[in-house]
């Protein structure tokens, strides 16, 4: 083998040696942090992606070591290889940071902001984006473009209204499955993802284009309004697939699987299998194996993001602490009998009922008899 | 009369046809470049002649055709862009028309100093009937030997396709066109690569306008250090004007480049004044997309000299008091026109067109047009004219194709030289439905220092 040419390139003041051929984005990532540019459409698994969601654009003020000019345009960094020299402004750049927020307003121009009742909530990168880079309020006062919802066949279901147009699932639907059906009807502010002429998708890894998608746009009809994402507990499984990897991540609460999905890196992307190949499911494994008894489970997965997911699950190992003040201290010294208690004041457990005195599972009938009581 | 390099048989009775054309001292050139010349003198005359792209953007046509690769054994393509669909501009249309068989010389030359043997015009679906006449000529030109196997015994192929878009503006992009071409849908393609490394099915491809392939023509000719005599500074050669709007005489002219604005408008010869004897208001100088100008601008700079018809003088002052040649769609509005509702139109144009692919562009032209109408029916605030300048600021460069950026210019110039008028509108709302603002008082020209 040749020996591989480095570059050294500097993002936001950090310098990192890069094989030659890097994308700005991919060299802003192995540094990682808050140095890497989000990324709404680019997806490093898909061939073509990226480009297209104005993001990640980034400020580049020296073009290399052989030209130091600057580029004259902030240009995308998912499609913007490095040069030798090349230094990159980020987060460090005033003109970054206010293109990615006029982007991030773009983009919740026509989003219905409907995350209440979303499916991705919690795990939807606008929903991060939005929080990150984003300004509270809205300037846009005009009625938002709406569209139907429409069924991908017996386990998919497309939202358009909540789509951002990344073209991720074109590019799965493509790259992953021998036949053309997925695409964009129309152009401009009307264009829309769809199959042709309504038709649903039958192939066996179509529903990949679920966890490629970075919104809420296409959702697990098994899965649908079932739970909230926080609440369920991913664990890394696997079983003996005949068709795919059967590497995936089962998102449980207590024994029941809610739903399963592939396994997915800290920037959402699908991880490799241990043989270097994208871990993209088949249908099988992801709507029908919903029994724990079809799988070998691994353990808990890492939930590395600073996601709402992590929130509370595995504390100490991913970064969130154990909180140390206790019940009994913010309660002045009183102790509660059951979680409810802790609430001063609250409906249903009103001051002069205490509900510790109660022997046994209460009812309405001891809440009443205690009331007298009172 | 000014000096005529494209158009000057156009009015020949049938030129239209092969042996009028061929009568008219037609393929002469063509003859020479295959017989006299090499690949790389052509390309050098080309150079020297200083052509500039005639599709709006006004690179070095030389330059362009120097950057293509040649890998071994890859073929190359020169492509035809004749999908001319940015509003006001209608010169190809007239070219291709009248004489199509220019095209065709040229389109010749030009493959065979890029060694191109499938040759495609791309032309817009609205533009049927110039396709037929352009198929026709090609037709006619095989049949006397100028196209197809074994051109002049030279051993060079070349054949022209003509293939016809399906309406859409954004196929004027190069990168959307190729995709078109490909029978993709027409999205343009992230650059780098550019064409002339990886174009038309991943091979080296030119994308040139139909004018600039007809101007190779008398270059070759005339030679290309005549033909840089022509016209002033880099602007060289002839430039064909569509000119349009609120003039008496309307219609595709021929200039070479050191007329001014002002003769340009009120001579006999070119557009012949006013119509109607009303005053000058403002004008787009080279297409929709470029900035609109106040007449006080158009016809001095902001320094206070006589503004030409050239690509240098026309960017005189940049964009705070200067505009663009663009492709030569000179369009003028006269004191009754409404500089508020001619933004909206065009405003609606590029929301129409936008392809949909990037997101500043997707949503922010939408949004521009919601506002623009909001304002236009006498519903707007103040704060409305911030808030669009806000948003053309940021869509102009944050987007994968110039699309964002013609969006977002007749917006930034409407507000800057006409701001005045956008608040008369604001603030009399009712007044603003039934009568126009008109002359009164332009937005004064912003004070450059000498």
């Amino acid at each position: 083998m040749s020996e591989q040419i480095l570059f050294k390139v500097t993002v936001d003041n950090i310098t990192i040696e890069v094989p030659a051929g890097t994308t700005i984005l991919q060299a802003a990532r192995q540094i990682g942090g808050a140095v890497a540019p989000p990324a709404m459409c680019y997806y490093s698994k898909l061939q073509g992606s990226g480009g297209k969601c104005r993001t990640c654009l980034v400020e580049v003020s020296k073009g290399s070591e052989k030209d130091p000019r600057p580029m004259p345009k902030l240009v995308a960094s998912c499609r913007t290889t490095v040069m030798d020299g090349m230094e990159v402004k980020n987060i460090t750049s005033e003109k970054v940071v206010d293109a990615r927020a006029g982007v991030v307003e773009f983009l919740l121009l026509n989003h219905p902001l409907d995350c209440p009742i979303c499916d991705q909530a919690g795990e939807c990168h606008l929903q991060d984006l939005s929080f990150e880079h984003g300004k509270s309020g809205t300037r846009y006062e005009f009625q938002r473009r709406t569209f139907k919802k429409h069924d991908l066949g017996k386990h998919i279901q497309l939202h358009m209204t909540r789509c951002i147009l990344c073209y991720r699932c074109v590019f799965t639907a493509d790259q992953l499955t021998n036949k053309r059906e997925h695409g964009i009807l129309d152009r401009g502010d009307h264009a829309e993802i769809a199959t042709h002429i309504e038709k649903s998708l039958h192939n066996e890894f179509i529903g990949n284009v679920i966890d490629v998608c970075p919104v809420g746009a296409l959702t697990d009809k098994t899965f649908r309004f079932k739970n909230r994402v926080w609440f369920l507990k991913p664990m890394d499984a696997h079983r003996d697939c005949p068709t795919c990897s059967g590497r995936v991540t089962l998102w449980n609460r207590g024994d029941e699987v809610y739903r399963v999905t592939a396994r997915k890196d800290e920037w959402g992307e699908i991880e490799d299998t241990p043989d270097g190949k994208p871990g993209w499911i088949c249908n099988t494994c992801r709507f029908d194996k919903k029994q724990t008894t079809d799988w070998v489970i691994e353990g808990p997965r890492e939930i590395s993001r600073h996601s709402v997911i992590a929130q509370g699950h595995y504390a100490g190992n991913i970064g969130t602490t154990k909180p140390t003040e206790t019940f009994a201290a913010i309660n002045d010294g009183r102790s509660p009998h059951l979680l409810m208690d802790i609430h001063s004041e609250s409906e249903v457990n009103q001051p002069n009922v205490h509900l510790g005195e109660n022997e046994g599972p209460s009812n309405g009938a001891t809440f009443n008899n205690n009331i007298k009581n009172a | 009369m000014g000096l005529k390099l494209l158009l000057e048989k156009a009015n020949v009775p049938g030129i239209r046809t092969y042996d009028v054309y061929r009568r008219e001292g037609g393929y002469s050139a063509a003859e020479k470049a295959l017989k006299e010349m090499t690949i790389e003198s052509i390309v050098e005359e080309v150079k020297k002649s200083g052509l500039r792209g005639r599709g709006g953007a006004g690179f070095p046509a030389g330059m362009k055709w120097s950057f293509i690769a040649k890998p071994e054994g890859v073929p190359r393509h020169l492509v035809c862009n004749a999908d001319e669909s940015e509003p006001g501009t209608f010169k190809d249309r007239y070219l291709m028309e009248f004489l199509p068989h220019l095209l065709l010389e040229g389109l010749l030359i030009s493959s065979f100093a890029l060694g191109s043997s499938d040759t495609y015009i791309y032309i817009r679906g609205e533009y049927a009937w110039v396709a037929d006449i352009l198929e026709e000529a090609i037709g006619e030109a095989t049949k006397n030997g100028w196209l197809g196997k074994n051109i002049l015994g030279t051993g060079f192929d070349c054949m022209i396709h003509v293939h016809r878009g399906a309406g859409a503006y954004i196929c004027g992009e190069e990168t959307a066109l190729i995709e078109s071409l490909e029978g993709k849908r027409g999205n343009p393609r992230i650059k780098p690569p550019f064409p002339a490394i990886q174009g038309l099915w991943m091979r080296p491809t030119v994308v040139n306008n139909v004018e600039t392939l007809a101007a190779v023509v008398p270059i070759i000719k005339m030679g290309g250090d005549e033909y840089a005599k022509i016209g002033v500074g880099r602007s060289t050669g002839t430039k064909l004007i569509s000119a349009c709007g609120n003039i008496n005489k309307p219609g595709v002219y021929e200039i070479d480049m050191t007329i001014s604005v002002e003769d340009f408008i009120y001579s006999d010869e070119y557009c012949g004044g006013i119509a109607n004897g009303k005053k000058l208001k403002a004008c787009i100088p080279g297409g929709s997309s470029v900035p609109i100008l106040p007449a006080n601008l158009l016809l001095k700079t902001a320094k206070g000299e006589t503004r030409y018809m050239n690509y240098e003088s026309l960017s005189d002052g940049g964009f705070a008091t200067g505009s663009m040649m663009g492709s030569g769609g000179f369009i003028i509005l006269d004191e009754d026109q409404c500089i508020v509702k001619n933004t909206l139109t065009l405003a609606r144009f590029y929301r129409h067109e936008s392809c949909g692919q990037c997101s500043p562009c997707r949503e922010g032209t939408g949004w521009m047009e919601k506002i623009l109408q909001k304002i236009e029916s006498g519903k707007g605030e103040v704060s409305d004219i911030d808030l669009l300048w806000d948003i053309q600021r940021k869509i102009e460069g944050n987007t994968i194709c110039p699309l964002g950026d013609a969006a977002a210019w007749p917006v930034a110039a409407a507000i800057r030289h006409f701001r005045d008028e956008f608040e008369w509108h604001i603030n009399n709302r009712e007044l603003s439905q039934t009568s126009n603002f008109g002359l009164q008082h332009y937005a004064d020209p912003i004070h450059v220092p000498a």
